[in-house]
C-alpha cells in the first residue's frame, strides 16, 4: 500500500489529540463525587409502602423471575392482611414489571445502586427492609408522584454549556471504609 | 522418509480480549497463515427461548434485553412487532415515532462501539474507544432519562412502550443530534486517513458480493460487499417509508468498508432522527391498550427488522394462552459470522483479529 504523504492521517490525530489535553476532564472521581441518576432509575432493592398494599398479589403474577413472596390471610370479607412480602434482590433482574403492574402504588423501584452483599442470604428482603423510609426512598419509576423531590439528572451533554444545567455531584460522601461497614 | 510440515491448530478463546464476549475460535494455522477457521458458540447459552415459553409475551421483554445488550431497545422493539402482529395490534402515531427515534439512537450507540472496538482490535488501544464513548454516553444519558436504565431498557410494551418520554427528552436528543455530525467529522478527522487504519483495513478479509448473499449475510457486513439491503428501505416496516435517508455500501467488503458503512449509518441515523423530531405528534398516548396478561389469538408471525448488526427477526406461535408456544429468535450476528472462514482463510492471525472485530458480534445475540 502506497500513501503519497506519509504521516499526514496521523498528524491530523494527533492535532485532535492535543486539542483535547487543554479541555476540562468530564470524568468524576467516584466514590467521592457522584453524579445524580435519573429520577426514573430502576435502581436496587424495591421500596414497599405497606399501607397502600391491599395484597393483592399483582406484582407477584407480573414479576418474570418469580421473585416476590406474598403471604396473607383475610382478616375480614374483602380484606387481606401481609404476613409476608419478601423480594430477593440477588435474584431481581430490575425490570420493573412488578412496579408497573402495581394497581394501588404500593411498589416502586429503590434509588439506591450500591449494594453489594457479604452474603447470598443478605439479599433476601423482608417486609421491614422493603418499607419506604428516609433511607429507603423510591424512584420515579411509574411513580410520577415523587418527580419533584428528587434532583435533577446530571447529564453529560450539557457539560461545556454556559449557563446550562452542569454535572451535578452529591457532597462527599462520608462513608465509613472496611468490611462490615 | 521425507521431512514434511503440519499444520498448527490453535484455540482463540473462549477467553479472550478479542473475542467480544465468550467464543472460541478454532483456527488452523499453516505457520502464521490461517488455513481454516471454526467458530465454536454455545458458552453464553442461557436458553432464552424456552424460557420464553414459560413467561407470559410481557414478561418475555426483559429477556430480549439480554440477547444484543449492545443494542436492547432494537431487540425490544423487534419482539413487540412480533407479537403485535400475531394479535393485530395497533401502535399509536406518537409511540411509533418515538421508537424510530429509540431504535436510531441504539443504532448509533450500537455502530460507536463496534467501529470503537474494530480500532482497538487494530491496535489503536482504547483511544478512539474512548472518544466513541464519549457520545454513546450521552445516549445512554438519554435512555436512562426516559427509561431508568443504561443497558437493559425493557422499554417497549406490547403495543406501544411502557410510558412516555420525560418533558427533558426531547430538547437533549434535539441537542445530541445536532451535535452529532461534528463528532462523527472528529472521528475523521482521528480515523479517516490515519495510514495505520488503512494499511491494516483495506483489502482485508474481503467478503465477495455472492458470498455474502449466499450464506445469507446482512446489515453492515452484508451492505459493506456492495449490495443494497436495509429492511427500513426494502421492507418498510413501522413508519420507515416516511423518511428520506440513504443506505450506504460499500465497494469490495473489505474490513474498511465495513468501518465506512457504518460510519455512513449513523449520519444517516442522524437524519431520520431529525425527520422524527420534526413530526412527532405532540401529544397522544404511547401504547396501545394492552392487558397485562394478555392472550394472543391462536397463530404465528414473524417479523424481521433491521437491527444496528443485521436482519434480526422474531418467530411467535401461539397456542391461544398467556405465554407463547414457541418463540424462535433470527439473530444477524450468528449469521454473518459464518463468513468468517470466507474473510479470513489465507490472512495471517493478526488479521483475523481485526476480520473478526469488523463484523461486531455480540455473543449474548449468537447463544441466546
Ligand atoms: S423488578 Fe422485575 S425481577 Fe425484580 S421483583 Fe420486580 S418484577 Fe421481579
Ligand atoms: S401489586 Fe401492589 S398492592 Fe398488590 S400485593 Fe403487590 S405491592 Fe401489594
Amino acid at each position: 500500500m502506497k500513501f503519497e504523504h506519509y504521516g499526514l492521517g496521523i498528524a491530523k490525530g494527533m492535532a485532535l489529540t492535543f486539542e483535547h489535553l487543554f479541555r476540562k476532564p468530564i470524568t468524576v472521581q467516584y466514590p467521592e463525587e457522584k453524579l445524580h441518576t435519573s429520577k426514573r432509575i430502576r435502581g436496587n432493592e424495591l421500596v414497599w409502602f405497606p399501607d397502600k398494599c391491599t395484597g393483592c398479589g399483582t406484582c407477584t403474577k407480573a414479576c418474570p423471575q418469580g421473585n416476590i413472596l406474598l403471604v396473607t390471610h383475610r382478616s375480614e370479607p374483602n380484606r387481606f392482611i401481609v404476613d409476608k412480602f419478601e423480594c430477593d434482590t440477588g435474584r431481581c433482574i430490575f425490570c420493573g414489571l412488578c412496579v408497573e403492574s402495581c394497581p394501588y402504588n404500593a411498589l416502586a423501584m429503590g434509588l439506591k445502586y450500591e449494594c453489594a452483599k457479604y452474603r447470598r442470604g443478605d439479599f433476601i428482603l423482608n417486609k421491614e427492609k422493603l418499607t419506604a423510609s428516609e433511607n429507603h426512598r423510591p424512584s420515579a419509576y411509574f411513580r410520577p408522584q415523587f418527580d419533584a423531590d428528587l434532583p435533577a439528572q446530571s447529564l453529560l451533554l450539557y457539560d461545556r454549556e454556559e449557563g446550562g444545567q452542569k454535572l451535578k455531584f452529591l457532597p462527599l460522601s462520608t462513608r465509613k471504609r472496611g468490611p462490615g461497614a | 522418509m521425507s521431512v514434511k510440515t503440519e499444520p498448527f491448530y490453535l484455540n482463540i478463546g473462549p477467553q479472550h480480549p478479542s473475542t467480544h464476549g465468550v467464543l472460541r475460535l478454532r483456527v488452523t494455522l499453516d505457520g502464521e497463515v490461517i488455513v481454516d477457521v471454526e467458530p465454536v458458540i454455545g458458552y453464553l447459552h442461557r436458553g432464552i427461548e424456552k424460557l420464553a415459553e414459560g413467561r407470559t409475551y410481557a414478561q418475555n421483554i426483559p429477556f430480549t434485553d439480554r440477547l444484543d445488550y449492545l443494542a436492547a431497545m432494537t431487540n425490544n422493539v423487534a419482539y413487540c412487532m412480533a407479537v403485535e402482529k400475531l394479535a393485530g395490534i395497533k401502535v399509536p402515531e406518537r409511540g411509533e415515532y418515538l421508537r424510530v427515534i429509540f431504535s436510531e439512537l441504539m443504532r448509533i450507540a450500537s455502530h460507536l462501539m463496534a467501529v470503537g472496538f474494530f480500532l482497538n482490535d487494530i491496535g489503536a488501544m482504547m483511544t478512539p474507544v474512548l472518544y466513541m464513548w464519549r457520545e454513546r454516553e450521552k445516549i445512554l444519558d438519554m435512555f436512562e432519562m426516559a427509561c431508568g436504565q443504561r443497558m437493559m431498557y425493557n422499554y417497549m410494551r406490547i403495543g406501544g412502550m411502557s410510558q412516555d418520554v420525560p418533558e427533558e427528552f426531547l430538547p437533549a436528543v434535539k441537542k445530541f443530534i445536532a451535535e452529532m455530525p461534528r463528532y462523527i467529522d472528529e472521528y475523521d478527522q482521528l480515523l479517516a486517513q490515519n495510514e495505520i487504519l488503512l494499511a491494516r483495513s483495506k483489502g482485508v478479509g474481503i467478503l465477495p458480493r455472492e458470498t455474502a448473499v449466499s450464506i445469507g449475510a446482512s446489515g453492515p457486513v452484508l451492505r459493506a460487499s456492495g449490495v443494497k439491503w436495509d429492511l427500513r428501505k426494502m421492507d418498510p416496516y413501522s413508519i420507515y417509508d416516511r423518511f428520506d435517508f440513504e443506505v450506504p455500501t460499500g465497494q469490495t467488503g473489505d474490513c474498511y468498508d465495513r468501518y465506512w458503512v457504518r460510519m455512513q449509518e449513523m449520519r444517516q441515523s442522524v437524519r431520520i432522527v431529525e425527520q422524527a423530531l420534526k413530526q412527532l405528534p405532540g401529544k397522544g398516548s404511547v401504547c396501545a391498550d394492552v392487558p397485562q396478561f394478555f392472550r394472543a389469538p391462536k397463530g404465528e408471525a414473524y417479523v424481521c427488522i433491521e437491527a444496528p448488526k443485521g436482519n434480526l427477526g422474531f418467530y411467535v406461535v401461539s397456542d391461544g394462552s398467556i405465554a407463547p408456544y414457541r418463540l424462535h429468535i433470527y439473530p444477524p450476528t450468528l449469521i454473518n459470522i459464518t463468513a468468517m472462514k470466507d474473510m479470513a482463510v489465507g490472512w495471517k492471525i493478526a488479521d483475523l483479529i481485526i476480520i473478526f472485530g469488523s463484523i461486531d458480534v455480540v455473543l449474548g445475540e449468537i447463544d441466546r
